[in-house]
């Protein structure tokens, strides 16, 4: 409780020591309502600290509604609405006792479609977390330097800091946006299939970068790529949506038992390639 | 050896255009004169050049489709006849422009003297034989540059936060809000002039003065500026608001340095464009700057004059010279809108240059030199300010 307690930003008081942990994210009883049609109904999902937890499902079951949920960027949706409740170590984000930007800085967002701010320096972008939360910080040239590591983009731009981010390629892009999250040091890290729409070779270096970032920050990732779930992952939950019904989870646990011994037949036959 | 490289890229066509087809370009353009000539002077006994243009050119267009139909095929023929059109559409656009510009230019050029741009009118007198060389603009160009610049002072941050209201904050007001924004931009230029005249001047809560000039103008440009601002902020990318949102970023952090600074190029070719808008105005200023044979330079107090009531002096003047000293008014004035629109051009150029430009300039305004030791000099050659050393 301690962390939230004062509205000062927690990581200008802890002023970037490395020992910060990863975040415990327990969703319960999580539904959640379109203009008033219910799109995903009790998800219960415990994210533990440290570990990567994929979410896998067929399109339109409500993976990515339930990752937006976590950081409280679905109530950006206008007539969207909820119930249940997520708790960051303890603390519900919903309560009214946190704000949502609040929210935000702890846990932290990548998109599928890399968004690096066009108008600024690859400098720029990977401070631009900081800059927004007013976090006053003292050594910049060591925060982007260690966030374009974590990233793996460090050696490929060191040179060229200043040049605008949308000069990189695709895969460079995305791991900028990484970059980007990490610099505000979250607790969780959520990312909605960031490898979608880059190339295998991007996709190998970004796999590799959520296994080096995933013992200080809690990784959850949305991913349609069965192997990439196996790979990365440690905990899996496996989302469906039956027809004209809203969205639930058929299955949770860790991932090797979701793809070798799955308890339900759905689950088997997804990871299997039999539909979806 | 590697193989010769060849233009890729040229728009595909049916048939290439070589010296035949511009030889039967030729043949119909002068057969459809001939033919045009004949019935139009010589058979209906008609008369009028434009109407003789357009019968020219319609027929050129049936004759060139038929020849073209007749020895080649008809996908050519009209692929011929439609570049035809468009081309024409594009010189006739371009025609234009390069007529007034190049007019307006040379007539100007010729009449133009040093003293124009250091005298203003005061010793001005009617019947003067070396009229041109005692007299001078200086004080419409202070009072257009001062009238227009206020008013764009006042009308670019009214503008860009109306467009935030309407793109990015929303809500009850919006539809309102445009409508308004929109019924305004159809207001007739004189109407605002003399809006202003009737709360202020007849009211005599205040005389005629330049500020009375701003204030039609800000009326005038506001819609404009306003639309084109908030057609700029609706294609930046929802994924950049987002991107920031998530980053912790309030609505208010989002907006500032995220969605403005992506729309930054197109809301100064916004402003510019409002603001040439504004400098060409004539009638607004008639019922408030009043204009001003002599200079003044306070735009709150007094008549004040502008380029283009000095222009519409000169040219309901009787007088042969200052009808003259009109065209070299009407040229600096063109010269005026020429530098704000390549100023628009430079200002707003996005990419890469601008941002080491940008870096370059601030360096320049804060240098601090202090690259850590180890630190590799091309970095610190890329931006000196980007090493600022931690300050404990």
């Amino acid at each position: 409780m301690t962390l939230f307690a004062t509205r000062e930003p927690v990581i200008a008081d802890e002023s970037r020591v490395s020992t910060r942990s990863a975040g415990d994210l327990v969703a319960t009883d999580v539904c959640a309502w379109f203009s008033g049609r219910l799109v995903l109904e009790g998800v219960t999902l415990d994210m533990r600290p440290s570990t990567v937890t994929a979410l896998i499902g067929p399109s339109g079951c409500g993976k990515s509604t339930f990752l937006r949920i976590l950081n409280r960027m679905h109530e950006l949706v206008p007539g969207a609405q909820l119930a249940g409740s997520v708790a960051l170590d303890g603390i519900d984000i919903y309560a009214g006792r946190l704000r949502a930007t609040d929210t935000r800085r702890h846990i932290g967002m990548v998109f599928q479609k890399p968004n690096p701010f066009p108008a600024m320096s690859i400098y720029d972008n990977v401070l631009s977390g900081l800059r927004f939360s007013r976090i006053p910080a003292t050594d910049r040239d060591g925060i982007v330097e260690s966030s374009l590591s974590k990233a793996g983009l460090w050696n490929e731009v060191k040179n060229r800091l200043r040049e605008l981010g949308g000069a990189l390629s695709g895969g460079q892009q995305q791991r900028l946006c990484i970059a980007r999250a990490l610099a505000v040091e979250p607790r969780v890290l959520l990312m909605d299939e960031p490898c979608s729409a880059l190339d295998p070779t991007s996709t190998a270096r970004i796999e590799q970068t959520i296994a080096e970032i995933a013992d200080e920050v809690t990784v959850v990732i949305v991913t349609h790529n069965m192997q990439q779930a196996q790979r990365v992952s440690q905990n899996c939950a496996f989302f469906l949506a039956a027809e004209n019904e809203p969205g639930r989870v058929v299955e949770t646990g860790p991932t090797e038992v979701i793809f070798n011994s799955p308890s339900d037949e759905r689950t088997l036959d997804y990871v299997n390639g039999r539909f979806g | 050896m590697p193989p010769t490289p060849r233009r890729i890229g040229a728009p595909l066509r049916p048939r290439d255009f070589g010296l035949a087809d511009a030889g039967l370009l030729v043949a119909s353009l002068f057969s459809s004169f001939v033919l045009v000539w004949v019935v139009f002077y010589q058979i209906t006994l008609l008369s009028g050049a434009f109407g003789f243009l357009l019968s020219w050119y319609a027929c050129f267009l049936a004759l060139y489709w038929m020849v073209t139909a007749q020895l080649l095929d008809r996908r050519t023929a009209t692929d011929r006849v439609v570049s035809a059109l468009v081309v024409t559409g594009a010189a006739v656009v371009f025609g234009i422009v390069a007529f007034i510009v190049g007019w307006v230019t040379w007539k100007g050029v010729t009449h133009l003297r040093v003293n124009f741009f250091t005298k203003d009118m005061s010793h001005f007198l009617p019947a003067d034989p070396h009229v041109l060389s005692h007299i001078g603009v200086l004080h419409a160009i202070v009072g257009t540059v001062e009238e227009v610049g206020i008013a764009a002072a006042i009308a670019v941050p009214v503008a860009v936060l109306t467009a935030v209201f309407l793109n990015e904050v929303g809500g009850r007001g919006t539809r309102i809000v445009r409508t308004v924004v929109t019924a305004m931009s159809g207001l007739p230029s004189i109407v605002a002039g003399v809006f202003v005249y009737s709360i202020l001047v007849e009211t005599k809560l205040a005389n005629f003065s330049g500020i009375l000039a701003s204030i039609a103008l800000f009326i005038l440009i506001l819609p404009s500026v306003t639309r084109t601002t908030e057609e700029v902020l609706r294609i930046v990318p929802g994924g950049l608001r987002e991107a920031s949102l998530a980053l912790g970023a309030s609505e208010f952090r989002t907006v500032w340095s995220v969605v403005l600074p992506t729309a930054r190029s197109g809301m100064i070719t916004a402003s510019l464009l409002g603001i040439a808008i504004a400098v060409g105005e004539t009638a607004p200023l008639l019922f408030t700057a009043f204009g001003n044979k002599v200079m003044n330079t306070n735009p709150f107090h007094g008549d004040q004059q502008a380029l283009p009531l000095l222009l519409l002096d000169f040219v309901r003047t009787p007088e042969a010279a200052l009808v003259n000293l009109a065209y070299a008014t009407a040229f600096i004035l063109l010269a005026l809108v020429l530098i704000l629109f390549v100023l628009a051009r430079v200002l707003g150029r996005q990419g890469s240059r601008s941002g080491v430009w940008r870096a370059r300039l601030r360096s320049l305004l804060r240098p601090r030199p202090r690259p850590r030791a180890g630190e590799p000099s091309s970095v610190a050659l890329i931006d000196p300010s980007m090493k600022e050393a931690p300050t404990t």
